[in-house]
């Protein structure tokens, strides 16, 4: 454990209210929506109702003529620019304005230009489009039959299959597969969901014809990302680009990608003049933007006859949509699917994974998980409970049979993974003894005799976060480093700028709470920048729980190295040598002359009037941090259900969650994120879906039918801590944002499959809504 | 979530809301609590050209007693509805309606008159109106006419109101001694609509066998629902389980739901079934705990 800092310094391990909270509880914070800009004109996008049709007119003259339309861009217009198509983050491509079809519903058609949104909404309604019906691929397993309409025509390949990617050793697995005495299946299928940010997407864009800088305020996850992006596809000068990222209303992933609608903005604002704002509504935001998941698993595990695990094998099938816009920056078209292994010793492990296009909304983002981690935590820790039924053990004394042992750390996956640190069994045990495992199992098994339904469900998942190390990483080429600027102002207060951008993760917090502990200068006096392309260092911005591992190690890096500056001056002022000097949090002091000190403020007033000759003056620092390897946090969470089998509701009685992210900055902070996180989790597993009817015509797209929960359907969490730092990072810690969504919805699953298991129910589909859970219980003969 | 332009009035008098209806007919809307209007306009589902928002009229907002009539009037906020002693101590069926109806923020706005009048199946009020054989009070340009509340849906969001009427009041006929309600809505979260709701209310004599019994239905069908089959079957038993479970069949037998995200048809007549059996037996309990 670190050492502890007074609470008036407040470094890592106070739980001290979030800096930014001030702001944002007084409404005033200053989000997209918030910019204004004399002489603003607002862009509104004209969709296409089908998932699939051949465009054969677009007419714009009635649009045009109504008072106060300023523009209507169609994807002609753009493609005489050469910006009619763009590029994803992943090796594809993706329209910006349809040209010649449309290949999904509310995909991008025309962007419409007006003095107020009214006008612009109005004018949107009075493009006429002619369409020509297309026959439609929505089923993902359909898309390699002979038959299916091939969707891509600009592909030279004509093929639906995006890619084929494998991993591992597939003879040895299959071999011991075959060898194995038992053996598990489960067919998994993880269905397309949304982050649903409560600020949609949106943006300003201003360009100053006299200077020929370009201003976009992005609601962007990745602002530097996000500029190279436009410098690369607009071909403007790099320095003639000013991204800025105000605050943002939450991200998880759905603000990593480039949308049309901000390169529309930008030609909107070249072409009339004048800055542009474009906001999107609810709706467009759930239909067209970023989706995660839509992953059609199947796992299969091999054992002994007492439940030692031999290997793994999986096959997965992933739902593209019309676009590989996978944002995700691994050099692996899965991401990071290959953690799929989980917390598990297996001495033999092959994944394979078909990516394909089908009429949806492209994708798919890392919704609060690091590029697919979800997926594989869900699929193998599912794929655990039914071999547990299989062997008819307790799930719980499978995975304390298979777990990787504390002393195997570093570990080396079967699939290439070198896990950091972990002790699995230790966040398990402080789990079971929270929830009161014995005791819930014996009710249970009491209330099977009175004929009522209940379940415990186990997740020992592994996180891997911090991306990440360039051997492994790169977006468009760009490394995945991150940095902090740190300068200590000569009354000893400080500013430091990031590479980072938060979305609500409480940077201006936890940030500073790092400079205090490695600076000794109080959190409150550390001011925290990051958004702005032009003031703030490079870096590859916040998702993928990345920002403590990278920005947080460059936080401390850069802090250290002001130190060792502050210990030259300190022993300039003191004259000793450096040598003669220890420090303390806050200060220098002479070995064996206690009283002889000097505070890092009075060395900070010294940097500026008073440090030696030939000395650079000035304290500051810059770090730009390049992971040596990922963390992997990890945990154990338990679910326990009631099922109500009049009506097929479940109510999830509790939930303990322990999480294990190594040292932690602010425990408050950290509470917050798993309450977050798990409260998603619960939406997934029991509420959310985005799916397509046969046309393609999307279901829940719209708050209607997309469920967020409230705090009446949330349960109330409990949380608990074990603490293995991560042997690599400057100060131990690990991410931990995305844990509780990555983790939680196979212990709700397993918890409900658990209430049913006795009924020979083996797997359910998320998400368990009541009337699913219904039919089961009636073809069992349990309910009427 | 932008509307389409139109004109906003905003009438003192009912005779000067019912004259601007004559004026404009089926080109205006009347707002109250807009909790259901402004989304549908918002996504441009409703396009009025007039908006007429009745909330500067006074003398709309009460809940009275008096002729042998609980009476609601049309402007009554459903949070109004939570907070009034008669209707905690004695309309247990509406106390439990207007707790059900979507959140405190828009029972804070939302009206008894416009959840009626929107004549959406899926609203909550109209199956507690039904099971309480309400009657709705129309105001137009001669008079007030009352009509009974098993005539009032017409079809998916119409109602037996003119054009140029206005809802006005809700008259709830004063229940018997040993009368008891209650409503159950199925929800995939609080402030969706009803995957199904049933609202039950009976009166009982001193043995326990049923004197009047109403059932309503939520979203259980392109109208809302008066299951008189169970009805007329309760009255005159004994309201005991069996004959309870069998009016739930009965009910669950006129409930004609349609499949969609919150489950199939098959589902939802299930859940009438088994939430009318819910409803009647809270509904009995409280109506044997009445003196």
């Amino acid at each position: 454990m670190l050492a502890k800092t007074l609470p008036e310094i407040g470094g890592m391990g106070h739980p001290i209210k979030r800096k930014e909270d001030l702001r944002f509880i007084q409404g005033k914070g200053n989000y997209i929506d918030d910019v204004q800009l004399p002489g603003m004109i607002y862009g509104h996008m004209v969709r296409s109702p089908y998932a699939h049709a051949r465009i054969t007119a677009i007419r714009t003259e009635e649009a045009k003529k109504l008072p106060g339309v300023l523009a209507v861009i169609t994807g002609e217009d753009l493609a005489k620019a050469n910006l009619a198509w763009m590029p994803t983050l992943f090796h594809d491509k993706q329209m910006v304005l349809a040209t010649g079809k449309v290949l999904f519903q509310s995909q991008e058609v025309a962007f419409v230009v007006a003095e107020d949104r009214y006008t612009a909404a109005d004018a949107a309604d009075l493009v006429e489009i002619d369409y020509e019906e297309l026959p439609v691929l929505i089923d993902p397993h359909k898309s390699q039959d002979s038959d299916a309409p091939i969707l891509r025509e600009d592909r030279e390949e004509k093929s639906n299959l995006i890619f084929h990617w494998e991993v591992g050793d597939r003879a040895a697995t299959d071999q011991a597969m075959k060898s194995a005495p038992v053996t598990a299946k489960v067919n998994a299928f993880f269905p397309r969901c949304h982050p649903a940010p409560l600020e949609t997407c949106g943006c300003v864009i201003d360009f100053n014809s006299a200077t020929g800088k370009l201003t976009a305020w992005i609601t962007s996850q990745a602002p530097h990302a996000h500029r190279t992006v436009f410098a690369l596809v607009a071909g403007l000068p790099e320095q003639n680009i000013r991204v800025i990222s105000p605050d943002i209303g939450g991200g998880f992933g759905n603000k990593v990608p480039v949308y049309p609608g901000y390169v529309c903005a930008a030609v909107a604002a070249l072409t009339v003049g004048r800055p542009v704002k474009w906001i999107e509504t609810r709706s467009e935001n759930l239909q067209s933007t970023g989706f995660a998941r839509d992953y059609h698993m199947e796992a299969e595990l091999a054992a002994d006859k007492e439940g030692r695990l031999k290997a793994l094998r999986v096959k997965t099938l992933a739902d593209h949509g019309a676009f590989n816009a996978a944002a995700q920056p691994t050099k692996f078209p899965a991401g990071l699917f290959s953690i799929c292994t989980g917390s598990y010793d297996f001495s033999s492990a092959f994944c394979e994974v078909d990516g394909v296009y089908t009429n949806k909304a492209p994708g798919g983002i890392a919704y609060r998980c690091s590029f697919r981690v979800t997926e594989a935590a869900y699929l193998i820790e599912r794929a655990m409970d039914v071999l547990a039924q299989e062997l008819k053990l307790d799930p719980v004394e499978l995975r304390r049979k298979n777990f990787i042992p504390p002393e195997k750390f570093p570990y080396s996956s079967p699939l290439g993974w070198s896990y950091d640190s972990g002790n699995y069994q230790g966040a398990l045990d402080l789990a079971l003894e929270r929830i009161g495992y014995n005791d819930l199992r014996k009710e249970q098994a009491e209330k099977r005799e009175r004929g009522e339904l209940m379940g415990i469900g186990i997740s020992s998942f592994t996180e891997i976060v911090g991306a990440g190390p360039s051997h492994t990483f790169d977006i468009l080429g760009l490394k995945m480093f991150d940095s902090a600027e740190l300068r200590v102002h000569p009354t000893g207060k400080a500013i430091m700028r990031m590479g980072t951008k938060s979305q609500g993760q409480g940077h201006e917090t936890t940030y500073a709470q790092i400079v205090a502990q490695e600076l000794g200068i109080p959190a409150a006096d550390v001011a925290i920048e990051e958004g702005d392309t032009d003031t703030a260092p490079y870096g590859l911005g916040t998702y993928a729980s990345r920002s403590t591992p990278t920005s947080g190690a460059a936080a401390a890096l850069a802090a250290r190295k002001v130190r060792e500056k502050a210990r030259k001056i300190a022993a300039h002022l003191l004259e000793v040598s450096e040598e003669d000097l220890e420090w303390e949090p806050g200060k220098f002091s002479v070995k064996g002359a206690p009283g002889k000190s000097k505070t890092i403020q009075e060395i900070a007033f010294a940097a500026y009037t008073n440090f030696p000759q030939g000395m650079e003056p000035g304290l500051e620092a810059v770090h730009y941090y390049d992971p040596p390897n990922l963390t992997f946090p990890f945990g154990t969470y338990i679910a326990v259900v009631d099922i109500d089998k009049g009506t097929g509701e479940v109510k999830v009685r509790r939930f303990v969650a322990v999480d294990d992210c190594g040292n932690i900055i602010n425990p408050m902070i950290v509470e917050g994120q798993v309450h977050g996180g798990l409260t998603e989790g619960l939406a997934i597993a029991f509420m959310q879906e985005i799916s397509y009817d046969e046309s393609g015509n999307i279901q829940g797209g719209t708050f209607m039918d997309y469920l967020v929960p409230t705090a009446v359907e949330t349960p109330h969490w409990e949380t608990g801590h074990t603490c293995t730092p991560s042997p690599h990072h400057p100060f131990g810690a690990k991410g931990v944002g995305e844990s509780p969504n990555v983790g939680s919805p196979a212990a709700f699953v397993n918890a409900v499959v658990d209430a049913l298991s006795h009924l020979g129910v083996k797997h359910i589909d998320m998400p368990l809504s009541p009337w699913k859970i219904w039919q089961i219980l009636k073809d069992k003969g349990v309910t009427q | 979530m932008i509307p389409k332009a139109f004109d906003y009035c905003r009438p003192k008098t009912l005779p000067e809301a019912i004259s601007l209806l004559q004026q404009h007919g089926d080109a205006a809307k009347i707002l109250s609590g807009g909790e259901s209007l402004i989304p549908m306009m918002k996504m441009r589902l409703a396009q009025p050209e007039y908006l007429i928002d009745i909330n500067q009229i006074s003398g709309l907002e009460y809940i009275k007693e008096e002729d042998g009539y609980l009476k609601i009037g049309a402007l009554t906020r459903e949070a109004d509805l939570e907070a009034s002693d008669l209707i905690r101590s004695k309309y247990p069926l509406i106390l439990d309606t207007a707790f059900s109806i979507a959140d405190p923020q828009v029972r804070n706005l939302a009206t008894v008159g416009g959840n009626l009048a929107h004549g959406d199946p899926a609203n909550d009020h109209p199956a507690t109106m039904l099971a309480l054989n309400a009657e709705v009070v129309a105001t137009g340009p001669n008079g007030e006419r009352s009509i009974p509340i098993k005539e009032f849906f017409v079809s998916l969001f119409t109602t037996a109101l003119q054009p140029n009427e206005i809802l006005t009041e809700i008259r709830i006929p004063a229940p018997p001694a040993k009368s008891g309600g209650a409503y159950f809505k199925l929800e995939r979260k609080v402030g969706d609509f009803a995957t199904v709701g049933v609202a039950a209310q009976v009166a009982v004599d001193a043995k326990g066998v049923c004197q009047q019994a109403g059932i309503g239905l939520t979203n259980a069908g392109g109208t809302p629902i008066k299951a008189e089959k169970a009805e007329e079957f309760l009255r005159g038993k004994p309201l005991d389980d069996g004959n309870i479970s069998q009016a739930a069949s009965l009910a669950a037998d006129d409930a004609h739901p349609s499949s969609d995200l919150r489950g199939p048809a098959e589902y939802k007549i299930s859940m009438v079934r088994e939430l009318t059996k819910r409803a009647l037996t809270k509904a009995v309990n409280r109506a044997s705990q009445e003196r």
